[in-house]
């Protein structure tokens, strides 16, 4: 029980009460735990936050006013790619593999993760991978500039950063590869006797099609950024014009890729939304079934909808139309998604604790980024719209609003199952507010930026945008910082508070919370038993 | 299951279930699928830049504007007369076509040299420009590669051949039979030998 206690304390860490295994630093590296696998995740991709946070900042800082004020427009480009890169591979995907490994294993009531060596394993690839990123700035030529689609030809003009970007990529594939598959495997085998796949927990429901995403499409990603390296370096010529090849070539598998990436992001954070909105509803979460069967809709309907990012490269018109209405079908699926949210909160006896605020957030931001999304998909306004502000509101309200605002509602709704101690409630509504305030300060301005023609990617600006960008910045800066409470808060928790029963929420469901608080060192090394009548479904 | 409900917040951890866990396979099989999956990816992704130019080929969309190109090339071809001319201007190059006329088609590549003695005993820089006559023929000129592209420079008594490498287009008026093509050397004057965009910028 020490061990778990001592999450983040790796430095002065007491011999766990199990008595095995090396202690201090080598425990952590050496681990093969589910719950010191996922605690480690979960601070990496903290911190991975912090530095990708760093980099907005700067990025906001710089577009404060118009004209070049700290940064050269290289430095920039490249600030705003390991931005968009950390973000995306280390910081939200880490975290929601983080809550898998932590919770999963107790949802299903699994005593581990089907392959705990090979966990081990995902999560100290991941490491290397962010020093190869961030290193990639002070080699010669700055890191890749390319922005995070890392577009040819200029991805194969740039220096030797872009190579260890592309390295940096195959690691990380690795990682999730081999993470996904131990989920899956670990959610298909290890489900406690009479869990079956239609009465599991949603949580990993949104993890089994995730898992099978990733494993579909990290391959692509890898492949493309191959064909990058050997046009680069062994003369190859998939993307260059003059020797043949198509630089749209390489939109087309990006985006194949990129486009499940989006819901290899958000379906995890559906799932956590999934067990908070109805704990802090006191109902059972409205339409199982549906639920589940959008989850698959939306994961299968995002293969073939990957040129709506391209409708500027020339695609014929049936191409536009077909991609078109292909887009504006994932709205049903998701629409489905989000009346089922609030119809488990009708009628319900709601009470507003953070992970609930977190959730509402998330239901009432990620249905905006939604829409916008949906008017995206338009082609004729998207031909518009393409590589604007309105697309960088479009997606920092489905990314940041969405994936993030739902990762803090999953921590601070499972920090007490962690730590064994209550957080800090007026902190965490204080972390909560500053959050969604600063967020839409930050964001909601560049719709309107978008429309008036901003072009994203460029540190320079016409004069009649400087308004609504101070505004942003100022938005920016407050939602950076509001970020640090975090550290204060999980610090507190860690360290003493009000002792969590086991199951803190009295409205929440599922075999987590019949283990003690904090979650002991090893849990559920015989199945436990599991009541289909009590389950979520 | 159904038979023995239980509490969820009293349920005992490490009851033993009397039903085997609901497996849908082994982990090995769960593992050769996802790898299979993992390869499928690979293969796919490598098979791409092939299938992605059969595909654009089979739908005819790999050469966005060859409509444009079948339409001028449904034009007919056509004999033309091209006449060759050249002056210097007072500056020692002694500068004349090889060829006087030339029978040509039009869409059809033509290359011609022209020839250039420097009769001084000083290096002389020129700049060719040309003229067309008629005039209007001239848009239908569509020079590949000119001597007349940048400036020259020749050495005391150099002797030089240079190419003109052009197509005459196959929309040229039909009244236009002979197309005669001018090129007066112009010397650059000394102190100003730089290129005239490279004078631009500074």
């Amino acid at each position: 029980m020490q061990a778990t206690q001592q999450v983040g304390a790796a430095g002065h860490h007491e011999d766990d009460s199990h008595g095995h295994g090396p202690t201090g630093l080598m425990r952590w590296i050496t681990t093969t735990n589910h719950k010191d696998i996922g605690s480690m995740y979960l601070m990496f991709s903290f911190v991975m936050f912090l530095v990708g946070g760093a980099m907005s900042l700067i990025i906001r800082a710089e577009l404060m006013s118009p004209g070049l004020q700290y940064v050269s427009p290289e430095f920039y480009n490249q600030m705003l790619t390991l931005h968009a890169l950390i973000m995306v591979f280390g910081a939200i995907m880490p975290a929601f593999v983080g809550f898998a490994n932590w919770m999963i294993p107790l949802m299903i009531g699994a005593p581990d993760m089907a392959f705990a060596r090979m966990n081990n394993w995902s999560f100290w690839l991941l490491p290397p991978a962010a020093i190869l990123l961030s290193a990639s700035i002070f080699v010669p030529g700055g890191a890749a500039g390319t922005g995070w689609t890392l577009y040819p030809p200029l991805s194969i003009q740039m220096g030797m950063g872009m190579d260890m970007a592309i390295f940096a990529i195959h690691i990380l594939g690795m990682s999730s590869i081999m993470g996904s598959i131990n989920i899956v495997t670990t959610i298909l085998n290890m489900r406690a006797p009479g869990m079956t796949l239609m009465k599991m927990p949603m949580f990993c429901w949104t993890w089994l099609v995730t898992g099978f995403l990733l494993i579909a499409t990290m391959p692509i990603l890898a492949g493309a950024v191959t064909m990058l390296l050997t046009d680069r370096h062994f003369g190859t010529s998939f993307f260059n014009a003059a020797g043949g090849g198509d630089p749209v070539l390489f939109q087309h598998i990006f985006w194949f890729f990129g486009h499940p990436e989006v819901y290899i992001i958000a379906l995890p954070a559906f799932g956590v939304v999934s067990h908070v909105i109805p704990a802090f509803s006191r109902k059972r979460l409205f339409g199982y079934t549906s639920m589940v069967y959008a989850i698959a809709a939306i994961g299968l309907i995002s293969f073939f909808v990957w040129a709506h990012h391209m409708y500027v490269t020339g695609i014929p018109l049936t191409g536009q139309l077909y991609f078109m209405y292909a887009t504006m079908l994932i709205a049903v699926p998701t629409g489905v998604k989000v009346f089922n949210w609030v119809t488990t909160m009708w009628r319900g006896s709601l009470t507003f604790e953070t992970p609930m605020l977190f959730a509402l957030g998330f239901l009432v931001l990620f249905t905006i980024g939604g829409l916008t999304g949906v008017v995206l998909a338009m082609t004729a306004v998207d031909i518009q719209m393409q590589d604007t502000y309105y697309v960088v509101a479009h997606f920092h309200y489905v990314m940041v609003a969405g994936a993030l605002f739902s990762a803090f509602a999953g921590l601070y709704y499972w920090l007490p199952k962690w730590t064994g101690h209550m957080y800090n409630e007026g902190l965490g509504k204080l972390h909560f507010w500053l959050s969604m305030i600063f967020f839409n300060v930050a964001f909601f301005p560049q719709h309107f930026l978008g429309l008036a023609g901003m072009p994203r990617r460029i540190p320079d600006y016409a004069q009649q945008f400087a308004d609504f960008n101070m505004v942003s910045s100022i938005g920016a800066f407050g939602f950076g910082f509001s970020q640090l409470l975090v550290i204060v808060v999980v610090f507190q928790a860690l360290r003493g508070g009000a002792k969590a029963a086991a199951r803190p929420w009295e409205g929440a469901r599922g075999l987590e919370w019949t283990v003690p608080s904090p979650a002991p060192h090893h849990t559920f090394e015989d199945p436990p038993a599991f009541d289909p009548a009590e389950s979520e479904a | 299951m159904d038979g023995q409900r239980l509490n969820p917040d009293l349920s005992p951890i490490g009851v033993t279930a009397a039903e085997p866990l609901p497996r849908s396979g082994g982990n090995r099989r769960v593992v050769a699928v996802s790898l299979a999956v993992v390869v499928g990816s690979l293969l796919f992704v490598a098979a791409q830049p092939r299938l992605y130019r059969s595909f654009c080929e089979w739908t005819g969309l790999y050469d966005i504007d060859r409509a444009e190109q079948v339409a001028a090339s449904s034009i007919p071809s056509r004999p033309v007369t091209l006449e060759f001319d050249a002056n210097s201007h007072d500056n020692g190059l002694r500068f004349r076509p090889e060829t006087a006329s030339l029978a040509v088609r039009t869409g059809e590549i033509v290359n011609v040299m022209y020839r250039v003695e420097n009769t001084r005993n000083t290096t002389v820089i020129g700049q060719a420009v040309p003229s067309y006559g008629p005039q209007h023929a001239g848009g239908y000129v569509k020079k590949l590669d000119c001597f007349c592209f940048k400036q020259q420079t020749f050495a005391p008594h150099e002797v030089r051949e240079m190419p003109v490498v052009f197509v005459l287009d196959k929309k040229l008026p039909d009244d236009v039979n002979t197309v005669t093509l001018s090129y007066t050397f112009f010397e650059v004057p000394a102190g100003s030998v730089t290129s005239p965009a490279a004078g631009k910028r500074s």
